[in-house]
């Protein structure tokens, strides 16, 4: 174990969601390489506390890289310079000494500031209401071995399934667009048999939604590099082939579906 | 005040149980379900379930989470996978070897009508599951591949890559999501429960406070569920997630809910040793690992070289060597305590000499690389990133860390509490895993409690309330929940004192780690009473919380919820320091036979250990349900 020093934080604050917000300036004199970058601002928020400051408010969890709460721009990279790497993964000793470091909220018209680091990302649940799921009331199932799925498929549907909704794809995205979310819930589940049903109006549903609320996708690919489960951007790609096969469907003929 | 302990578990023969109860509970009409409000605390793979389950029944239904998204409750975080008796494999699996496996990992201390009830559904919660398009593994040929688990000599393991608490969370999520979209959820995110509310004797609703802006309210409903995980992080490091706390089921104990078994806490034997005193939680290594690494620590005490330095005849494979039969795969409390005792005994190893190994040369070289990483690779890449070190390369290395508490809320077969109309749900209620929980079997749990269970017991209890009139949010007992929980959060911000929630937790942490960890004496838990009362004390007089409590202050967040550890800790070190045998779990040093094993004494504590508060935690009065067991005979557990 050795440790970084004298680091320079620059972080967002941000009192509440009509505050005009500010950066501010800390100082780190020396901190473990084995923490995490959380783990840093623990320490930090516990000097705040001692000096009678409030604590910095930033959204966390699991700090396994799996709930998708974390959610840093650090140094204008969602979830920093790691790839595939979600914040609360991401450890100092990929850091140096004598590093200014600058920590921002995601930053996204649809992702309003709650306070400090921390944004309202509820309307990528928005999305999941109008239409990820399948319609499969507790009781009527059938079993589970009854339909087979192809290996591939299953993979392809699991590549997609990963996402944990973290929203680092609309906070890295010029436009503020949440195409690789949505196209990833659309792939997991319009990939496998059990989606077939309601392939198409779950595309329309959800793809509108996502109109609703977020900007428009112009294939930057930014999205995909922040993404801390590496989703591939051609789950965008399925989702607006099925989209527009969509708008030309007869849903009432069996041999359109 | 009485405390009923009535399991009301059904007559007949084990297997017709749960057919029996079925047959004979009371029913609502679908037309009067939406008459009825059900409030559920928590939107795990618990909460979810049962949640999005009874809004397509048609209850009137509100889910309240604390996370802002139901999808991100702890059980996005499992990693291993699921069981159920599928038997798809023709291993000889079936529903009664699954109910005996868990009786018997158990240690014997688990209520059997439940458990059977719990292998019975498991079956259905793969088909509902697959239904929902969860990507559970496959083989080839398209069919669904299972895995083995500890505990267990079967592949009855379900499970997606290494996330499989997060398909299964997903798969929850989106049915919840659909209600919440179709408007039979209601959804209160980012909102905390503080108090459960009870009008004569029963359940009449809870008090919440809403994290965003600090308010304070009350919601009325006929019947409330808390399925709010449980409290591993009783001892600061643990594996949970940071937010997991005993808030809404210490709150409902100290509203009339027995607490059940709380010194019944899993310690995992595969996480990643602490690294420094920066460390904020530990992180789990999933069990999956060990059908394919071999644990192991240098034979000599001292042993400064590397681990590929190690020739094979001086390398200690201490689980092979002690339990031929289950080797790496014996159940957790018996690995950990093995791991303890190879630390303790000097042979640890890493920088701080804090861990053991865990092995993957012999798969490597046998399966190849990339099978392996088939099998574990996120898991690789994830041990990696936090410790800086490549397991393809270098053995991992893991110590026990606090994981899952098998005590949790008293709840009878209709998984009621002991307050009538309050349910309890998941990790939060006690039943079903005894002293010590196989691995995979809470997921499981959770999903069979909510969408197999509670649906049809709360219908039970719902059905002769029909039109009758409930409480309202201005009944007096709401409006002095409301003005008790106000003062509590309120005092903890004027109490102006000089330390952080956060040290009080660590603090905390350090003195129940010690005495009421891994290995346990009366000695050592006396110790514990006294420190922490005394702790407890300087807790609410030097406690600082800066900030305000008009907007989201995560701080003051932590001292409410440190507040309530602290309570649950000392309740914890009692129940120890009463259970005087050992059993899963709760080691006993003094309890132990020639071999170091666990002794269990079923003729005294063949018996649940449920709570009642009194008004101080070292002053709760203890209950008994005592175990019969009509199906399976009381053994001695052996892994040999
Ligand atoms: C790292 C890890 C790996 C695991 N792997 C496995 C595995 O492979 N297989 C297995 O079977 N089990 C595993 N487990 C155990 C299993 O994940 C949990 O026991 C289970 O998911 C708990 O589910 P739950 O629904 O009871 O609670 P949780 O998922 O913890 O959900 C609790 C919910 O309650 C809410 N809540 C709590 N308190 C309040 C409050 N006061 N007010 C409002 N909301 C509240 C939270 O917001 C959350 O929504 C693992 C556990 C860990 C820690
Ligand atoms: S805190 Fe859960 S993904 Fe980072």
């Amino acid at each position: 174990m050795s440790h970084l020093e004298n680091l320079t934080l620059t972080i967002w604050r941000q009192s509440g969601p009509d505050d005009a917000g500010h950066f501010e300036r800390y100082r780190i004199e020396s901190i473990s390489d084995e923490a995490s970058f959380l783990e840093m601002l623990d320490v930090l928020n516990e000097r705040l506390i001692d000096e009678g400051k409030e604590a910095i408010v930033f959204d966390h969890d699991c700090r396994e890289g799996i709930c998708g709460t974390c959610s840093l721009m650090i140094d204008g990279q969602a979830h920093g310079p790691q790839r595939g790497t979600a914040t609360c993964q991401l450890h100092m000793r990929k850091f140096k000494s004598g590093d200014e470091i600058i920590v921002e909220p995601w930053r996204a018209t649809a992702f309003p500031i709650i306070k400090d680091l921390m944004v309202d990302r509820s309307p990528l649940d928005r999305i999941v209401e109008a239409g990820g799921f399948i319609t499969a009331p507790t009781g009527g199932a059938p079993d589970a071995n009854i339909i087979p799925v192809p290996k591939p498929v299953a993979d392809a549907a699991m590549d997609a399934a990963e996402c944990i909704g973290c929203g680092a794809c609309v906070a890295a995205c010029p436009n503020g667009a949440a195409n690789l979310f949505t196209a990833a819930k659309v792939s997991h589940l319009n990939l496998l048999p059990q989606g077939q049903p309601e392939r198409w109006s779950r595309v329309e549903a959800m793809v509108e939604t996502m109109d609703e609320y977020f900007g428009s996708c112009t294939n930057h690919g930014e999205c995909e590099a922040a993404c801390p489960k590496s989703i591939s951007i051609d789950v965008i790609a399925l989702m607006h082939r099925d989209y527009r096969k969509a708008k030309f469907k007869n849903r009432k003929l069996i041999s359109q579906i | 005040m009485t405390v009923n302990l009535e399991s009301k578990s059904p007559a007949g023969p084990i297997a017709d149980k749960w057919d029996n109860y079925k047959a004979n509970l009371k029913l609502v009409n679908p037309n009067n379900k939406r008459k009825f409000k059900v409030l559920i605390v928590g939107s795990g793979l618990a909460g979810a379930s049962a949640a999005a389950t009874m809004a397509e029944l048609g209850y009137d239904v509100e889910v309240f989470t604390f996370h802002d998204s139901p999808r991100r409750a702890h059980s996005i975080a499992a990693q291993g996978g699921i069981n159920a008796a599928k038997n798809y494999r023709g291993d000889g699996d079936s529903i009664y070897r699954l109910f005996y496996d868990t009786i018997k990992g158990g240690d014997f201390r688990s209520r059997e009508a439940n458990v059977y009830r719990l292998a019975q559904v498991s079956v259905n919660i793969i088909d509902q599951m697959v239904a929902q398009g969860v990507p559970f593994a496959r083989e080839y040929g398209g069919l669904l591949d299972t895995r083995s688990f500890g505990g267990a000599q079967l592949q009855r393991t379900f499970y997606a890559r290494g996330q499989t608490g997060q398909q299964l969370l997903l798969g929850a999520y989106q049915q919840l999501a659909r209600q919440i979209g179709l408007g039979g959820v209601k959804l209160w995110n980012r909102v905390e429960m503080l108090d459960v509310v009870t009008v004569d004797g029963r359940a009449a609703g809870i008090v919440t406070r809403d994290l965003v802006t600090g308010e304070i309210r009350s919601h009325a409903g006929h019947a409330v569920v808390l399925a709010t995980g449980g409290y591993g992080n009783v001892f600061f490091l643990s594996t949970n997630a940071m937010a997991c706390n005993v808030t809404a089921a210490w709150r409902a104990h100290r509203k009339g809910a027995a607490f059940a078994n709380p010194c019944y806490t899993q310690i995992h034997p595969t996480c990643i040793p602490q690294a420094d005193d920066t460390q904020s939680k530990l992180t789990l290594m999933s069990e999956s690992l060990r059908n394919d690494g071999r644990v192991w620590v240098p034979s000599a005490v001292g042993d400064e070289r590397a681990a590929a330095q190690i020739p094979e005849g001086e390398r200690d494979y201490y689980l092979e060597r002690l339990y031929p039969s289950f080797g790496n795969l014996a159940p957790r409390d018996i690995s950990s305590r093995a791991a303890k005792r190879a630390v303790d005994s000097g042979r640890g190893v890493g920088p701080l000499k804090n861990g053991v190994y865990l092995d993957f040369s012999d798969a490597i070289n046998r399966l190849g690389k990339e099978v392996v990483k088939e099998r574990y690779g996120n898991l690789f890449d994830m041990y990696e990133r936090i410790t800086g070190e490549n397991p393809y390369d270098v053995p991992m290395r893991i110590y026990p860390a606090s994981h899952y508490t098998m005590g949790g809320l008293w709840v009878d077969y209709e998984l009621m509490t002991t307050v009538p109309g309050l349910y309890s749900a998941g990790e939060a209620n006690f039943s079903d895993h005894g002293a010590n929980r196989l691995g995979a079997s809470a997921l499981m749990q959770g999903l069979a409690d909510g969408y197999f269970v509670l649906p049809y017991t709360i219908g039970n209890y719902l059905a002769p309330m029909l039109n009758q009139p409930i409480p309202g949010t201005d009944h007096p007992a709401f409006k002095a929940a409301e003005e008790e929980a106000g003062a509590r959060f309120s005092r903890y911000l004027d109490n102006k004192g000089s330390r952080s929630p956060d040290w009080f937790h660590r603090e905390l942490g350090k003195i129940i780690w010690t005495h009421c960890g891994m290995e346990r004496t009366a000695e050592g838990l006396q110790t514990a009473l006294s420190e922490l009362p005394a702790l407890y004390e300087e807790f609410q007089s030097d406690l600082k919380v800066t900030g305000d409590g008009q907007s989201i202050n995560q701080t003051l967040e932590k001292a409410g919820r440190v507040d309530d550890f602290f309570q649950l800790g000392m309740l914890m070190c009692r129940d120890a320091l009463e259970r005087n045998e050992s059993c899963g779990g709760h080691f006993r040093a003094e309890y132990q036979d020639e071999e170091g094993e666990a002794q269990r004494d079923d003729d005294n504590f063949a018996h649940v250990a449920a709570w009642e508060w009194t008004g101080d935690p070292m002053n709760a009065v203890r209950h008994q349900e005592e175990l019969q067991y009509e199906v399976i005979h009381l053994a001695k557990r052996s892994y040999k």
